[in-house]
């Protein structure tokens, strides 16, 4: 049977969670195919990480290192990429939704003239071809699709995986690293070290126009104290109090977290297209008839002011 | 600087999604229709670069009849020309499919710029702009927010997760539109009297030298659901802020085990 390769996603020498999850599911369409898995890790400095993906299913991993991939360029990414696949023919390639997979994964498709599912919830296989679940309309719907062709490109979801460790140790190769003639080039990026990613996280609290003002420090604390990340309705966007990052919705981030806590938000179709995936909802809000109330699992009412910061201090009573 | 625009025509974000009886489509009696969000940035920065540097803004679409409004409206915003590419191959074409019919019309224009939403608010596939772009064999940069055209190359701030970074790329180059790029304008009467006026060129497949195989799909749907209804819950009664919080923070651990 054919190899499921993983496209790993690393930033600065640490594997992004969504490429434990993309291996995870790559574990499970080998085992349902009878297929092995091989991963390729591309970047600067990838040596010392590499193996780790062994703990995650993987078979083989191919290290593809070079200073020309010490940053995500779409050009060079594919064309590594493309190279070991032609070399390894695999029968399908799993990697994660994130900007950088989406964006990879959209132009292998198109390079390699093969079928892509992105963004899926979960993937199965039927006679040999992968039919991914994921989410249209800004999850008002939610399709299954049929792949056909060679290979069968899935881009999972962040979040939508439960990631499983093994006891397998893989196998280490180098991988051709040449990226060829590369057009686009790096100039300089900024990262909020520490920030929580909102599509990574397993807790999100978001604030909408109810949190009455820019000042988010009890919406914060409530975060802080869950662990979680911080999430924002477009108006609280709009009205300048979070940054466009911090938007959750159908024109904004698709979040699926454990626990979602919207508070001072009204529960607008296109909020809710964002984050009625999550597991669990709760709302706090003064309006008792607020229609985020029909889809929250728990709901107070009463004024978030108040509400937030005894959540918070429950919370921390709570843990202890 | 000859700027092209992807522009799909999608159901407005608050129209009420209902999935057609052949659970392969959806239903579109009540839809109203709209330009995709995300292409509505990518028009404006095509306005905005053409505004600052001179050129021309070409509107291309893949669609039926009625994409011609969101063609026109977008010439209202001040596009110059539209192009419509209604074949009834494209309508059951995926999104390479799509990239493909796109790419071959770019193909004979001169192109100096492209700009395409991240995603359509439809098919929520992230998939057009980067393969137009690979098609073309020119670069894409994806989730720009910030766009600066210097001498023949053009340096873009994309989003990443927590941050963002900046890229350069020669021209022509292919990007896609972030949320914070710019605020659309609105049509002004002026400019919808005269995008009444501009002619919207439509093409059939052939017109772009590709037959129905060309554009095959590869990806099928097979069936759509609703998502899973999510019931309301019940609200939490207590006889102040904290006690309803305890009783809150006790749920989720012990019923919801969330936390
Ligand atoms: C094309 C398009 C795309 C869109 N995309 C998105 C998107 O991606 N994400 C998104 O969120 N929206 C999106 N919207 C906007 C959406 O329609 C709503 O306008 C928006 O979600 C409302 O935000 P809100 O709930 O914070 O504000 P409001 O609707 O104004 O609600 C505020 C809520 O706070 C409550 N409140 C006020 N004060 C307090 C208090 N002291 N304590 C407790 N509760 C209080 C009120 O009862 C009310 O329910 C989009 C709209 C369009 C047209
Ligand atoms: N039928 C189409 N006609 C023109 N442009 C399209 C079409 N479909 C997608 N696009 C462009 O590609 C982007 C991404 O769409 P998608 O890959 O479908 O999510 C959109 O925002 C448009 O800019």
């Amino acid at each position: 049977m054919s190899t499921v390769l993983i496209i790993a996603e690393q930033r600065d020498g640490a594997f992004r969670k969504v490429t434990y999850e993309a291996a995870t599911q790559a574990r499970a369409i080998a085992d349902a195919t009878g297929g092995k898995t091989a991963a390729l890790v591309l970047g600067a400095d990838i040596k010392g990480i590499a193996a780790e993906l062994g703990r995650y299913g993987v078979d083989t991993i191919y290290t593809a290192e070079n200073e020309k991939l010490a940053e995500y360029l779409t050009d060079a990414y594919t064309t590594v990429a493309q190279k070991l696949i032609q070399k390894i023919e695999p029968g399908v390639v799993v990697m994660g939704a994130s900007a950088q997979g989406k964006d990879l994964a959209a132009r292998l498709s198109a390079r390699l003239d093969a079928p892509l599912a992105m963004d899926c919830i979960s993937v199965r296989v039927q006679d040999g071809n992968i039919i991914g679940t994921r989410p249209m309309y800004g999850g008002k719907v939610i399709a299954e699709v049929a792949l056909s062709g060679k290979p069968q490109i899935v881009a999972v979801r962040p979040n939508a995986v439960k990631i499983e460790e093994t006891k397998g140790e893989g196998d280490v190769e180098a991988a051709d690293a040449d990226p060829g003639e590369v057009s686009l080039t790096f100039v300089e990026k900024q990262l909020e070290t520490g920030k929580m990613e909102l599509t990574e996280a397993d807790v999100i609290v978001s604030g909408g126009r109810g949190v009455g003002g820019a000042d988010f420090t009890i919406i914060e604390e409530l975060a802080a104290a869950l662990d979680g990340a911080v999430g924002a309705s477009r108006s609280a966007v709009d009205e300048g109090w979070r940054p466009h990052s911090d938007q959750v919705g159908q024109t904004g981030k698709v979040v699926s977290p454990n626990l979602y806590v919207a508070c001072g938000i009204s529960g607008a179709i296109q909020h809710l297209a964002g984050m009625s995936s999550s597991k669990v909802i709760v709302a706090v809000n003064k309006d008792p008839e607020a229609p985020i109330f029909a889809k929250a699992d728990y709901g107070i009412v009463g004024d978030l002011q108040e509400v937030v910061p005894a959540i918070t201090a429950a919370v921390k009573a709570a843990k202890g | 600087m000859d700027i092209i625009v992807l522009l799909k025509q999608v159901p407005a974000t608050e129209s009420l999604i209902e999935i057609a009886a052949d659970s392969l489509s959806i239903k579109t009696d009540a839809v109203k229709w709209v330009i995709n969000p995300y292409d509505e940035f990518a028009v404006e920065e095509a306005l905005r670069i053409k505004e600052k540097s001179g050129g021309t803004v070409t509107v291309i679409c893949a669609g039926t009849d009625k994409a011609q409004e969101a063609v026109r409206t977008a010439m209202a915003m001040g596009a110059d020309k539209g192009i419509l590419i209604n074949d009834p191959a494209v309508a059951g074409a995926d999104g390479l499919g799509i990239a493909k019919a796109l790419a071959a019309a770019i193909r004979t224009m001169p192109h100096d710029l492209i700009l395409a939403g991240q995603r359509a608010v439809d098919d929520d596939n992230y998939l057009v702009g980067p393969a137009v772009a690979e098609l073309l064999g020119i670069p894409n940069i994806s989730l720009v927010i910030k766009a600066e055209i210097e001498e023949k190359k053009i340096r873009c701030t994309r989003t990443v997760e927590g941050g963002t970074v900046v890229m350069e790329a020669p021209l022509p180059a292919l990007l896609t539109t972030q949320r914070g790029l710019n605020e659309p304008r609105y049509a002004s009467m002026m400019g919808i009297m005269k995008a009444k006026k501009k002619p919207i060129d439509t093409k059939s497949l052939s017109d772009l030298g590709l037959k129905e195989e060309d554009v095959a799909p590869k990806v099928k749907i097979l069936k759509m659901t609703p998502p899973p209804e999510r019931k309301a819950g019940r609200i939490i009664e207590g006889d102040s802020p904290q006690a309803k919080a305890e009783e809150l923070v006790r749920l989720l651990r012990e019923e919801a085990k969330v936390i």
